[in-house]
């Protein structure tokens, strides 16, 4: 009906109408939905202890030493650069939906997909160089 | 874009069958009417919407400061003394307490969706969508405990 009508409108209640409706690179898709997925799992828990429980002593913060053991973990290394790079890449593609369909930023496309997908690419890379070098 | 709408508009129909090509280039497809900035916030669902849409923000802005944690605790014990002075402050924990809760709200409306995303089949018939949101919401507790207790038992 919109379409017929040309009005270039969104209907929030039908969440189907989110941004993967709207776009068709599936390989973006796939990253946005995997970072979707794992920073809805893993990001709140870390939040809430780093940057609550344990400033409000709720837990004790674990030693130097032990933590550092565990970031270097190849499993942990793992983890973190999935979680790192993956939620990097969903902030990417959902944005750039954002300012197009929030914005009405669509006719700035090449300067938004640029600074989204390549923000994202270089974060995944310092994420990477500092992970590998902990 | 302005310009070549108005282009567009300004551009007459033929006259018999025939067109040009110069008419067929420029004519209107469909009429866009230009929408304003904040169109959203007359409602409360299209407000709901882009608040979703904006949780993309924190999500990345918190998966930069883990990098900035990891680049710390890389630097050595006293820079990790500091982050950690740095985080007990008021202010500190006024931001990662919004961050949170924006974070929370990703997370729901997120596992509120998975069964829109995607449909499961067993045995030729569909798993209800309330199941895979359940199932979500468990899979997200007993995910949380695990990395938590690793973390504090580190």
């Amino acid at each position: 009906m919109a379409d017929t009508l040309g009005i270039n409108c969104y209907e929030p209640e039908n969440e189907k109408t989110m941004s993967q409706s709207k776009n068709n690179d599936p390989f973006w898709w796939t990253l946005f939905g995997a970072g979707g997925t794992i920073s809805a799992f893993f990001l709140p828990i870390h939040i809430a202890l780093t940057g609550i429980a344990i400033p409000l002593g709720l837990f004790e913060m674990p030693g130097f030493d032990g933590l550092l053991e565990l970031v270097r973990h190849p499993l942990s290394r793992i983890y973190l650069f999935a979680v790192i790079s993956l939620s990097l890449f969903h902030w990417a593609h959902r944005f750039r939906y954002t300012l197009y369909d929030g914005l009405q930023l669509k006719h700035l496309e090449q300067l938004i997909v640029v600074f989204c997908y390549g923000g994202a690419t270089v974060g995944t890379a310092m994420s990477a160089y500092v992970i590998l070098s902990l | 874009m302005a310009e070549s709408d108005r282009k567009e508009k300004s551009s007459k129909p033929p006259l018999g069958k025939e067109r040009s090509a110069r008419y067929e280039k420029f004519r209107p497809r469909r009429y866009r009417s230009r929408m304003p900035i904040f169109w959203w916030i007359s409602k409360r669902a299209y407000v709901h919407f882009i608040v979703r849409e904006l949780t993309s923000l924190f999500v990345a802005g918190y998966a930069l400061f883990m990098v900035y944690q990891l680049y710390v605790i890389r630097q050595g014990a006293e820079a990790y003394e500091s982050l950690l002075a740095a985080l007990n402050t008021p202010l500190s924990i006024t931001l990662h307490s919004i961050c949170f809760l924006v974070l929370i709200f990703h997370s729901i409306t997120w596992f509120n969706l998975a069964p829109t995303a995607m449909t499961l089949k067993v045995g030729g018939k569909r798993i209800p969508g309330s199941l895979i949101i359940i199932v979500n919401f468990l899979m997200w507790i007993v995910l949380s405990i695990a990395i938590g207790w690793l973390i504090l038992s580190a």
